[in-house]
């Protein structure tokens, strides 16, 4: 009987214990690590091997963020950046290349584009290239916009 | 025995893929226009003997209309790419196999291809369309897309893990149109031997996983003939060794008597090994070594530290690490003397003197 009480008390405080971790891990810079912004920023990121330089940037509310994206890989990549519905647009949708919107851009073998993107609530926001299988190859990261009180 | 006489076969046949999704084979990645082809089988020989590697593989056209195309890392330049035997592979299969002679169908490819390459060969053989390429990664995977295939996004990872060893590939794709001028049906193969001039033969498996997921499974069967009983060094876990035995009479008899099979000598060694891992896991190949006293390569076999050397697991219940195990630690040995010569050589005074 003390198992029945026990066991989903164990369970729900692991639980609750693993998100509250994750929205820390998410939200807090790691020590060390630089928030940027407000205002203009420009960040390079790379591609090689189908897979982005990194998988997370924290900024400030009010940052707007100048992608640099350099494509080093043999083949073409793209670099989406928005909410759930964005992504979802692109996940299945069937444009081959993205015409140079903010947010939105096709970068081909050995090429480097730009674009920008503002991020104004504190949140996540997820980046990735959706061309067919590379989502799931692990192309994909977040920008974390932290707290105005942030480093 | 010189060396040199030594004969390596290897065949690589029913490559299974489970899963949906581009798909791999049993030595090159298959790619097409669209990034959805469905691998079915491949067979492939590669024959090594007196320093020259006859490699045989088997492409079977799919019948889509679509370009399909393959690539294959390569030891080294080909001096000849021609048409190969017409039942080598099968005989091969069906020498493991001999209940099932059905199951040796054999392969098909596709593959990929790339811009900046450098094209050292190119024929034509039946419906297929060859080309040897030499370049980096980025070089094969640029000529790949320029030729319009779809590369799925681990190939340039895997292009270059090949070419940092050699920067040779073959890349074969089927001309549909000719394909049908030949009456050429979905399922039909055509054999293609390449004579390779090299002294350390390899097995690639890694390219086996090229486009899948990671928990999707690859299996293969490698058939290995050679002189004497090979030292072999996997560069990870999932291969399982099904025969290793003197090669009968007849096989060697009927191997003999096929198109450009001449060479196989009168008596040599059977090798026959089953691959079966998560592509995930794949991120290796083969090594093989037929001379006395040299091990096989850990380079050849993808690992650049001994700690990830895999096993092969004797298919009857007995562990081949010992073999392994000798091999790492002739190697470890070996680089230990390096070592120990190098860091005395450098403090020799008379070497520091101006």
């Amino acid at each position: 009987m003390r198992w029945r009480v026990l066991v989903p008390i164990v369970v729900a405080v692991a639980v609750t214990g693993g998100v509250a971790g994750y929205a820390l891990d998410v939200g807090s810079p790691p020590a060390g690590a630089d928030v940027l912004g407000p205002g203009e920023v420009s960040v390079q990121l790379g591609i090689e091997h189908s897979r982005f330089s990194f998988d997370r940037l924290w900024v400030r509310p009010g940052t707007t963020v100048r992608f640099q994206v350099r494509n080093t890989d043999p083949i073409a990549h793209e670099l989406i950046i928005g909410d759930d519905e964005v992504h979802r647009r692109h996940i299945t949708g069937i444009e081959a290349l993205h015409s140079p919107v903010p947010g939105e851009m096709s970068v081909g073998p050995h090429e480097t584009g730009l674009t920008t993107y503002s991020f104004d609530e504190p949140g996540t926001v997820l980046f990735a290239c959706h061309l067919p299988g590379h989502l799931g190859y692990g192309m994909k990261g977040v920008v974390v916009v932290t707290a105005t009180d942030a480093r | 025995m010189s060396p040199y006489r030594v004969v390596v076969s290897l065949i690589v046949v029913t490559v299974i893929l489970f899963g949906t999704g581009p798909p791999a084979w049993a030595c090159g990645g298959l790619v097409g226009s669209n990034g959805s082809i469905q691998l079915v089988k491949t067979t492939t020989l590669a024959a090594f003997h007196e320093g020259v590697q006859r490699y045989v593989t088997s492409f079977e056209f799919s019948g889509e209309g679509e370009e399909l195309g393959s690539i294959v890392p390569l030891p080294a330049v080909p001096t000849e790419v021609e048409r190969g035997g017409d039942w080598t592979l099968q005989r091969l299969a069906r020498e493991v196999a001999p209940a099932q002679p059905e199951a040796f169908v054999d392969a098909s490819a596709q593959a990929t291809a790339a811009a900046g390459a450098r094209v050292l060969l190119e024929t034509e053989i039946d419906a297929l369309d060859i080309t040897v390429l030499e370049g980096g990664g980025d070089e094969v995977g640029e000529w790949a897309v320029a030729n319009g295939f779809s590369l799925t996004p681990d190939a340039p990872e895997v292009l270059d893990f090949y070419a940092e060893r050699s920067p040779i590939f073959m890349a074969a794709k089927f001309d549909a149109s000719r394909a049908a001028e030949l009456g050429q049906t979905s399922g039909d193969g055509t054999p293609i031997m390449l004579t390779i001039p090299t002294d350390e033969p390899w097995v690639p498996l890694r390219i086996l996983g090229l486009g899948l997921g990671a928990d999707q499974v690859v299996e293969a069967d490698v058939f290995l003939l050679t002189d004497d009983r090979p030292d072999l060094l996997p560069g990870g876990p999932g291969l399982t060794l099904q025969r290793s035995e003197a090669a009968s009479k007849p096989l060697l008899a009927d191997l003999r008597s096929d198109r450009g099979m001449e060479w196989v000598p009168g008596g040599m060694w059977l090798s026959y090994l089953q691959l079966e891992a998560p592509a995930g896991d794949l991120d290796y190949d083969l090594a093989i070594s037929t001379t006395d006293g040299r091990p096989p390569s850990a380079v050849d076999a993808g690992i650049e530290g001994l700690g990830d050397a895999g096993q092969i697991v004797d298919g009857q219940g007995g562990a081949l690490w010992p073999v392994g195990a000798g091999v790492g630690t002739s190697i470890a040995l070996g680089m230990g003397i390096a070592v120990m010569v190098w860091r005395r050589r450098a403090v020799r005074p008379e070497e520091l003197a101006i």
